[in-house]
């Protein structure tokens, strides 16, 4: 494997869709973000994990974090360099706002361009808007291969990377030539927990616009003094990009109508144990393919 | 998504105790390592965020990890494979990950590649893990073998050692033999110094030790031939890696059965001298055995707390006659006073960990520097309550921790009794609690000093000196009361000693509960002051001590001489 491999992870901050309460969703059906707590995509997690084990099996190997979203996004960044990640980059602006995947993206990919890594890993979708599209969508615009559904990184050669992939039905393992995009499932490695002493060293560690929002707290002399700790924070004009596909504007997607989906009882069926039953249930299960 | 330590409002309130301020300042020695290491805190505040985000990182890995673990390794547990101990998966992945989370040399110097937290930190986490699997806690707890290696190794072992431990490597103490238990005294594994190795060499075999194939081993072992008592006893250190001991078997226990206890044959195992010849024993097993009581008071109180919360759950989730069980009051009883007694010990683990450690960093210090007059006075005065408030904590905190663990089951009924809940293991893992690392009956000969020689009595009195709200007043009122029972119990048994040889040691048990149960009420009383929400422990733990403070009151003041006789009358039955 080529020496000082540069991993970048593509992360999303994401409110926590997993345990959700009364006050989740608004009256209007958007999301409540301020009724969920913001948490690192959990697949992001995944992905972050399997750049830190490359991390540890290529000398050399740096794992910098790349996100989109408002400054407290920086969050997820720290808690990347908790758990072993070198650094991040923040992309940060009012031009991205109101962006939906192709306009992610087109922002995520003029960000790479400028980093220029050798392998991009991303989480397989974000738990907001399980769409599965962001990291495709990067690769084609850099021109990359990729490897979707990825398990496990089962093999570093010298220019490419043996994958294996969960597929419906069982796994397939692919080579991969890099530079190439990687998005990782659910069922790969989880991530290791954040490090005491990197938790301790990095807290401090700041991006630009947090910095300029209290320039005198504790943690921003430390940056001033130590400018390691500075998180890179990059503005739109900063990537270089065509305002055009940013934001909004860049945003084909509409929301036509949201629905709230309710389940009625009676949706729901009622079984013996009988073995006839349960021999129904079977052929059913099996036919919708939820099972086998 | 379990976090043991944001979920547990009653370890961050003892997190936030006075003295921490004092403490910091003497762990850090005046924060004199914060331009020399990145991770050193600059200060008091940014000490105590860096300690809570640590044990939130601990709080996350016990809820995340190691507890969806302790079934699974409770049934899978350790084996022996070619002489040595391969641990259950579970504790395989419960040790990467506690490696990963670098939770290793928590409370060592930075230079050893240590956190250098504060000892209460280490009992939070030690607690938290011991909630996740008690059998986890002592294959990890042990890591409190590098603070005796600190204390008394010379800097070469220490520079040796101490970084394997912050890395990760699992120790043990090798004290307990086939005929030496409670007596170590008799301790006969052999140590040999080899003039042409250069080293000493160990002979000899151990019995019941706790993780006895770990990384870094501390023996007790004999020295001086010829020797049969405590002074021809040293401690060394043996390292795995240089090979020399088997492990012969590992005992099939009732409980905690995810931590191997071992019984270890040594064969011309070279091993390292710590500290100075024919004080093991003395000397550095009695530093040990007080690290490990504190230890065990954490693993208890961390069993109390699973216990509470298993039963609590349950009789949330039951319905019988039409509503949950919690509705019953034979139910909410219970339930009250587990909380009480959950919240009343480690308001006692913490008190002690305080003393334990202010009186530890001047000993510390003391080996940098000669101690101020007034230092060295109050090092003396953390070092006394130390002594007194240990066997104290052990004794209580693992009595409660059967005692809860009993409950839990009873509020189960039937369904307890069945292996489908987890109150089943913490029951199984409970009895060790109040037995290993001394015996609840060695707890009292070792706090019943602290009752005649007035160190319980003069630390109550200073919590009666202190300010307590309004609505604690009855409650002060009755501890005064209960006071002045204990004062005329011990004036009552003194007297009787004198006549009778023996009728202390008769009545030690009482005496030292008895103190401990008001001691433990003045602590909740105190804590309701900063947080009304220990009003109601306080006033419920007062009732349980008041009747266990007056049943001792009248066995004591009922008892005359001559029971000494009447229960020695057993030992001619056969």
């Amino acid at each position: 494997m080529k020496e000082n491999l540069k991993i970048v992870v593509l992360a999303k901050q994401v409110p926590d869709t997993r345990n959700v309460g009364k006050d989740a969703m608004t009256p209007e059906g958007t999301v409540n973000r301020s009724a969920l707590p913001a948490i690192f995509n959990p697949e992001d997690l995944n992905a972050l994990e399997a750049a830190l084990s490359l991390k540890d099996r290529v000398a050399g190997a740096t794992v910098h974090v790349l996100t989109m979203g408002p400054q407290r996004a920086a969050d997820i960044i720290r808690d990347a360099m908790f758990r072993g990640a070198d650094g991040g980059y923040l992309l940060s602006g009012r031009e991205f706002a109101g962006s939906d995947t192709l306009a992610t993206s087109y922002a995520l990919s003029c960000a790479l361009k400028k980093i220029n890594p050798d392998l991009i890993i991303a989480g397989r979708q974000a738990i907001d808007g399980d769409t599965a599209q962001v990291g495709p969508q990067v690769a084609e615009k850099l021109g990359l291969p990729q490897v979707t559904y990825a398990e496990e990184i089962t093999e570093i050669k010298t220019n490419t990377l043996i994958v294996k992939r969960r597929l419906e039905h069982g796994t397939e393992v692919v080579e991969c030539p890099i530079p190439a995009v990687i998005t990782v499932n659910a069922s790969a490695a989880e991530c290791r927990p954040r490090n005491a002493k990197r938790v301790m060293t990095y807290k401090c560690a700041l991006a630009k616009s947090e910095i300029a929002a209290d320039p005198e707290s504790a943690a921003a002399k430390r940056v001033a003094a130590k400018p390691a700790l500075q998180i890179i924070e990059w503005a739109a004009a900063e990537v270089d990009p065509d305002p055009e596909q940013l934001g909004l504007q860049g945003s084909p997607t509409k929301v036509k109508k949201i629905e709230n989906v309710v389940f009625q009882a009676k949706e729901a069926k009622k079984l013996t144990s009988a073995d006839n039953d349960i021999e129904a249930l079977m052929v059913e299960l099996i036919a919708s393919h939820t099972l086998g | 998504m379990a976090n043991f330590f944001s979920d547990n409002k009653d370890l961050q309130f003892q997190l936030k105790h006075p003295l921490m301020r004092k403490i910091v300042e003497l762990k850090e020695r005046g924060f004199a390592e914060k331009d020399l290491y990145d991770h050193a805190p600059q200060d008091f505040e940014d000490a105590m965020d860096s300690y809570r985000r640590v044990l939130e990182i601990t709080g996350e890995v016990c809820g995340d990890v190691i507890a969806p673990n302790a079934e699974e390794v409770d049934h899978e547990g350790p084996r022996v494979v070619n002489d040595h101990v391969e641990y259950a998966s579970g504790t395989v992945r419960n040790l990467k990950a506690i490696v990963d989370a670098g939770l290793g040399g928590l409370t060592l110097p930075r230079k050893y590649d240590g956190l250098n937290f504060p000892l209460i930190c280490f009992v939070m986490a030690n607690e938290m893990v011991a909630r996740a699997d008690a059998s986890f806690e002592n294959i990890w707890g042990l890591q409190d073998c590098a603070e005796t290696l600190n204390e008394f190794a010379s800097e070469e072992l220490k520079q040796k050692y101490l970084p394997l431990v912050s890395a990760g490597a699992t120790c043990a103490m090798d004290l307990t033999e086939p005929d030496a238990g409670s007596d170590l005294g008799a301790v006969m594994l052999k140590a040999t110094w080899s003039e042409e190795k250069q080293t000493w060499l160990l002979n000899g075999v151990k019995r019941f030790i706790t993780n006895g194939d770990g990384d870094i081993s501390l023996v007790l072992a004999r020295t001086e031939e010829g020797t049969t008592d405590a002074r021809g006893l040293s401690m060394l250190v043996y390292d795995k890696r240089d090979g020399g001991v088997k492990v012969r078997r590992i005992e099939n226990k009732l409980g905690i059965k995810g931590s191997p206890t071992c019984e270890l044959v040594f064969t011309n195992a070279p091993a390292q001298l710590v500290g100075d010849r024919k004080m093991g024993l003395i000397k550095y097993v009695m530093s040990l055995m007080n690290a490990a009581r504190l230890g065990i008071g954490a693993q208890s109180v961390g069993t109390c707390e699973a216990a509470y919360r298993e039963a609590l759950k349950y009789a949330h989730e039951r319905e019988q006659f039409g509503k949950p069980i919690i509705r019953f009051a034979a139910v909410s009883e219970m339930l009250s006073n587990m909380k009480a007694k959950l919240q009343g010990v480690r308001a006692l683990l913490y008190e002690t960990a305080r003393f334990v450690e202010v009186y530890k960093q001047y000993t510390h210090i003391s080996h940098e520097r000669s101690l101020e007059a007034e230092e060295r006075q109050e090092m003396k005065f953390y070092n006394r309550l130390a002594d007194g408030f240990t066997p104290l904590v052990k004794l209580f905190s693992s009595e409660y921790a059967n005692q809860l663990a009993y409950d839990a089951i009873q509020i189960h009924g039937g369904s307890g009794f069945m292996k489908d809940y987890p109150c089943e293991r913490l029951y199984r893992d409970a009895r060790i609690m109040n037995i290993y690392e001394g015996t609840s009956q060695l707890q009292v000969v070792a706090a019943i000093n602290a009752v005649t020689k007035g160190t319980f009595m003069e630390q109550i009195e200073r919590y009666a000196a202190a300010e307590y709200t309004e609505t604690m007043q009855p409650i002060v009122a009755k501890l005064k009361e209960l006071t002045a029972k204990f004062t005329e119990m011990v004036d009552h048994v003194e007297a009787g000693e004198k006549e009778v040889g023996g009728f202390k040691d008769f009545h030690a048990r009482r005496l030292v509960e008895t103190a401990g149960h008001i001691i433990i009420t003045y602590l909740l009383a105190r804590e309701a002051g900063e947080c009304e929400d220990y009003a109601a422990p306080a006033c419920v733990f007062c009732k349980l001590a008041e009747g266990k403070v007056n049943e001792a009151y009248t066995y004591t003041m009922h008892s005359t001489t001559e029971d000494v006789a009447l229960f020695k009358g057993v030992e001619a039955e056969c």
